[in-house]
């Protein structure tokens, strides 16, 4: 049988990870002893060209049983392709509708697009468990065959943490939330159970049809969102691996783990950055409450990792070029990679109340054991090797890139303390006091936004700061143009809003936006001047040509720009959205801001997918003219059981008009409810999300040229240099 | 760019000498970290505890729509039957009858039926208690304080109590004829 | 407990003399008026919803509630003060700032302002080393072959 041999596969994919683990560490044993000899004797300095040949031929020294490595990597790269098998088994099973296999009929249904019954995939527990495990797995392999060669003494550890972390998850797959149990009834007591092998004296049992994914899973933001994050969340595994192999090796207080993992943990970074996007949007269009984010805790789960990726990635450029801050890179790529374990441990566990939580399973207390060894193993292995991280720490000026770049660093981990503290407060209070609290969206807005401003605002003018130290009258000169530009902005929309939005903190947040917009936007003109009057180019070849001579730098700006875009959008949604509510019959309407809706006539007919639609139809008008009609509606999914509300948006740049029909009156259905918000700014933070993507891929591409980062990895002298400090 | 070569002498200085505050630091760190896991941990228990089903029944004091006051632990001798309900769950309206129609057959045998109004207004709950007649106690859950002693998942769930004041027996989900007649028979029996 | 609830009650049924004359001319409570008061708390049964948003069959009761009690002159306080003592204190969106429940308040400002102060310790700390260092000597003839440290300076060049 098919689901048979996909659980076979998980078996052996289990023992293989396990092996992997054990056989890379067994390869490597007592290697990292002779290394450090090694290194100290390979003191003359190799040029690029004869970095291979130096590996290579330090490699037999250094690996006591190369060929267990060598094992140890192949069985990684056939635990990829065991699961990839698992996977298509799973994705054959939705496809196919065998509702004979238990997950299969809770998530895939009869009236479900094929499209829709391939996404149920990471639709339920068990399947996005296997997802997960088979994104892991991936990145284990790219890692195994891109760098085999350049991180060898590295690599048996890597293979080690990777696998050993693989080999968890697909245990909790195996042992826990099987996704190939199958459905069997028992012609006794007319049971059914969910069991793997047929038990004795049952017989098949195969549902005419399945549950259904969750209509409210069933939006495009809700199918690009879970890989995406999977992929964030998983990626940051490699990054994480490479740190504590290099602890493990004692080369964490080289650079190599560092200049080896920016990629991937940019990688990753980009897709968690995706995933939170794509998430906003489907709660925007899917929940029905006008917003994008509710400070739910598994949304804050998944916004704590980026937030201290965000903080890595930024300070790890100060290990790349000033040599410091090494623990504190460790530290950051540790609770990174805790966090978005932390936030699958919340997510699937049920430990704490939330909106996306997955149906509670049984596998809380191995997760939790697994949630332990990773701490607390990490964090002892780093202080074990605190002494290995040496490095000078230097600052000629205050007033130096180094300095801006901590403070940002300061500024991430106190909005993510926050976030986590206000995440598990619920538990604590209920553990001490044995109160149940809520800790809802106006905590995390009070106490995170004045971070989130200094951040803006540190966004704007740290890249101005040069390293080592700013001229504070370069600075000024700078900053001029563009703080008299935010001035200016800020005024002429006070003067345009003030009667209508007296909100001095909105004009605040404004003038900030406006202010790291303007100086990230004059850098670009900067660079592009000097361009055009040495080489004398016109203004676009200049920028062009600046921007992929600096990819790193101009797509970082790109990002800071989309971040912006972001802030104003949260500003105008923060302060200037506008709603009502009302009644009205046929004919009626209910006003808003300029707006005004008129309600026409609701409507009931049977849907695709299994639903039954009520739609109303409603006119638009802005300042008494027609703009559209709108048609929220309500979507009965009749085997869930489940209503949906789907907005009807009218979207412009400057305003969202987004109408919910909230209720009608079942008899003569004369009279309809609605709900009406007017969310200004909204499309500036999707639009500043897009930019932002777009400025990590810029950002991403220049490490991509293997032929430029092959100048970096001049790795004797730069080790040289650093070890000549540790001498 | 001179600053690339650095003192050498000045990092081995420090390496020699043992900094208790980072000690200290790293006490803190593991304290830390420990805590959290224990704190995941009793989560982790607390997410996996089904309501509670033996042991002596948490006390509680409930005031009761029409304004009587009543205590659990007050009750011994008799067999309490504790059931949790709201008016918006419609399970609970298919057990409604059942449970009225029981309690008005044991009322006078020393069995004494409790009707513990979860999250719900007290309009709609009234309403409720109207449609189905009932007549046995009944009264809200102030800040869901009993519905938190006995741990409750969902409703209808239903905690039967022994005269000892002992909890004996519990049910998630809706009655039907004749679980209920067979659990108060059955405890109805001891002495 | 209970008696808090009756004092309470007594209270806000005190108050109602004051209030129903500020209310009489408002007339009857708006959807936005109860969406106003909703907003603030959460749905006592679903899993971390705001009750202004929530569609449940339970939520349009107690917004039903929260107009009747709008209706007979109820302050919005009054109205939160009294789910918090019928269905608890998770009700509340925002935690109190007083009693247990500061310690969600404060401990972050705490930590971000100690998290500077250590921040500016550790700059004021590695500037002074730097000054020193300055005045010591520092390259030793000999540390790195000048063709190396030539090619770093370019290197440095080439990325910064």
């Amino acid at each position: 049988m098919l689901y048979d041999l996909g659980y076979f596969a998980l078996v052996i994919a289990f023992a293989l990870a396990l092996y992997a683990a054990c056989a890379a560490v067994f390869g490597a044993a007592g290697a990292s002893h002779l290394h450090l000899q090694q290194a100290q004797a390979q003191v003359q300095v190799s040029s690029p060209a004869h970095a291979d040949t130096y590996h290579d031929g330090a490699l037999g020294a250094r690996t006591k049983r190369p060929q267990f490595v060598e094992s140890a990597r192949n069985a990684a790269l056939v635990v990829f392709l065991l699961l990839t098998l698992c996977v298509l088994i799973i994705i054959y099973g939705l496809a196919m509708l065998d509702f004979n296999v238990a997950y299969v009929a809770d998530v895939s249904s009869r009236a479900m697009s094929p499209f829709l019954r391939v996404t149920a995939l990471w639709g339920g527990q068990q399947g996005s468990l296997l997802f997960w495990a088979w994104m892991m797995s991936g990145f284990a392999a790219a890692v195994m065959i891109r760098k085999w060669r350049r991180d060898r003494e590295l690599m048996p550890y890597v293979i080690f943490v990777t696998m050993g972390t693989l080999a968890f998850f697909i245990g909790l797959s195996l042992f826990i939330t099987d996704p190939f149990a199958r459905l069997w009834h028992n012609p006794l007591t007319d049971e059914i159970i969910t069991a793997l092998w047929q038990p004795r004296g049952m017989m098949v049992f195969t549902p005419q049809d399945g549950q259904g994914l969750n209509p409210l899973l069933r939006h495009f933001g809700m199918i690009g969102h879970p890989p995406t994050t999977y992929v964030g969340f998983t990626g940051f595994v490699i990054p994480f691996a490479f740190a504590i192999a290099a602890l493990i090796t004692g080369k964490a207080g080289g650079d190599e783990w560092i200049r080896t993992t920016r990629r991937w943990t940019l990688v990753a970074w980009l897709f968690l950055s995706i995933g939170l996007v794509l998430g906003g949007r489907w709660a925007y269009d899917v929940l029905g409450w006008g917003g994008y984010w509710g400070w739910d805790p598994i949304e804050n789960a998944m916004l704590m990792p980026w937030l201290t990726g965000t903080a890595f990635l930024h300070s790890m450029m100060i290990q790349e070029k000033r040599g410091m801050l090494k623990v504190w890179n460790i530290v950051l790529i540790i609770l990174t990679y805790s966090l978005s374990i932390f936030g699958t441990f919340i997510t699937r566990t049920g430990v704490v109340g939330s909106v996306h939580a997955f149906s509670k399973s049984a596998m809380g207390p191995s997760f939790l054991i697994f949630v332990a060894v990773t701490f607390l193993g990490s964090l002892a292995l780093m202080f074990k090797r605190l002494d290995t991280l040496k490095s000078d720490h230097e600052l000629d000026s205050l007033l130096s890139r180094e300095s801006a770049f901590l403070l940002q660093n300061l500024l991430f981990l106190g909005i993510t303390f926050a976030v986590f503290w206000g995440t598990i407060f619920p538990m604590i209070s209920e553990l001490v006091t044995g109160t149940k609290i809520t800790v809802g969206p106006p905590f995390f807005k009070q106490v995170t936004g004045p971070l989130f401003a200094a951040l803006v605002l540190l966004m704007g003018i740290g890249p101005l700061f040069a390293w080592r130290k700013q001229a504070t009258a370069k600075l000024g000169k700078s900053l001029l143009i563009p703080f008299a530009g935010s001035v200016i902005v800020t005024l002429i929309a006070a003067f345009a809003h003030w009667p209508r939005h007296p909100f001095p903190l909105a004009l605040f947040g404004l003038w900030l936006v406006s202010l790291a917009a303007l100086t990230t936007l004059f850098e670009f003109w900067r660079g592009a001047r000097a361009r055009m009057q040495s080489q004398g180019e016109n203004f676009f070849a200049a920028l062009g040509h600046l921007m992929w001579r600096n990819r790193r730098r101009y797509g970082g700006y790109i990002i800071h720009l989309g971040m912006a875009m972001m802030a104003l959008g949260v500003v105008g949604d923060e302060f200037f959205k506008a709603e009502t509510q009302g009644t009205v019959g046929v004919g009626e309407s209910l006003a808003v801001e300029n707006y005004t809706l008129r309600f026409d006539s609701l409507r009931q007919y049977p849907g695709s997918d299994g639903r039954d639609i009520v739609e109303a139809s409603a006119s638009l008008y802005r300042d008494g003219e027609f703009v559209m009609t709108l048609k929220p509606r309500r979507d009965f999914f009749v085997t869930q059981q489940q209503p949906v509300t789907v907005p009807a948006v009218y979207s412009t740049p400057g305003a969202d008009v987004y109408v919910l029909l909230v209720g009608w009156e079942d008899i003569g259905r004369s009279a309809s409810t609605f709900k009406i918000y007017v969310n200004p700014l909204i499309n500036w933070v999707w639009a500043g999300g897009i930019t932002f993507i777009i400025g990590t891929l810029i950002a991403a591409w220049s490490s991509l040229d293997d032929k430029r980062a092959a100048s970096y990895v001049i790795r004797p002298v730069v080790g040289r240099a650093a070890s000549l400090s540790e001498v | 760019m001179e600053t690339v070569t650095q003192t050498p002498t000045s990092a081995a200085d420090e390496r020699v000498r043992p900094n208790p505050w980072m000690r200290a630091g790293r006490w803190i760190a593991f304290l830390l970290v420990a805590g959290l896991i224990a704190l995941l941990a009793w989560g982790v228990v607390k997410a996996n505890n089904g309501p509670v089903n033996s042991g002596l029944a948490p006390d509680f004091t409930l005031t009761t729509f029409d304004g009587r006051v009543i205590t659990l632990s007050q009750l011994r001798g008799q067999v309490v039957v504790v059931n949790f309900w709201a008016s918006w769950c419609v399970p609970c309206r298919q057990e409604a009858d059942y449970l009225e129609r029981t309690w008005r057959q044991y009322q006078d045998r020393g069995v004494v039926f409790i009707g513990v109004n979860w999250v719900d207004t007290d309009k709609e709950a009234r309403v409720f208690l109207d449609e189905f007649g009932i007549t046995y106690i009944n009264g809200p859950d102030l800040g869901t304080r009993i519905a938190q002693a006995y741990r409750i998942r969902g409703i209808p769930e239903t905690f039967f109590v022994d005269k000892a004041g002992q909890l004996r027996a519990m049910k998630i989900g809706p009655f039907a004829p004749p679980e209920l007649e067979n659990r108060i028979d059955e405890l109805l029996k001891e002495q | 407990m209970t008696r808090k609830l009756i004092l309470s009650l007594l209270a806000i049924a005190a108050s109602f003399m004051v209030v129903a004359v500020v209310y009489a001319q408002s007339g009857y409570p708006t959807d936005d008026d109860v969406n106003r008061v909703a907003k603030q708390l959460y749905c006592p049964v679903c899993p971390n919803t705001p009750l202004d948003v929530c569609e449940t069959k339970a939520c349009q009761d107690w917004r039903a509630d929260i107009k009747d009690k709008l209706a007979v002159g109820w302050t919005d306080e009054q109205v939160i003060e009294y789910f918090v003592q019928r269905y608890g204190e998770r009700v509340l969106a925002e935690p109190r700032r007083s009693g247990f429940t500061s310690f969600v308040w404060f401990l972050p400002v705490v930590s971000v302002a100690i998290g500077l102060v250590v921040l500016a310790q550790i700059l004021r700390g590695w500037k002074a080393k730097h000054r020193a260092a300055v005045a010591a000597p520092t390259a030793q003839a000999g540390d790195i072959p000048p063709e190396v440290l030539q090619r770093l300076e370019k290197e440095l060049k080439k990325i910064s």
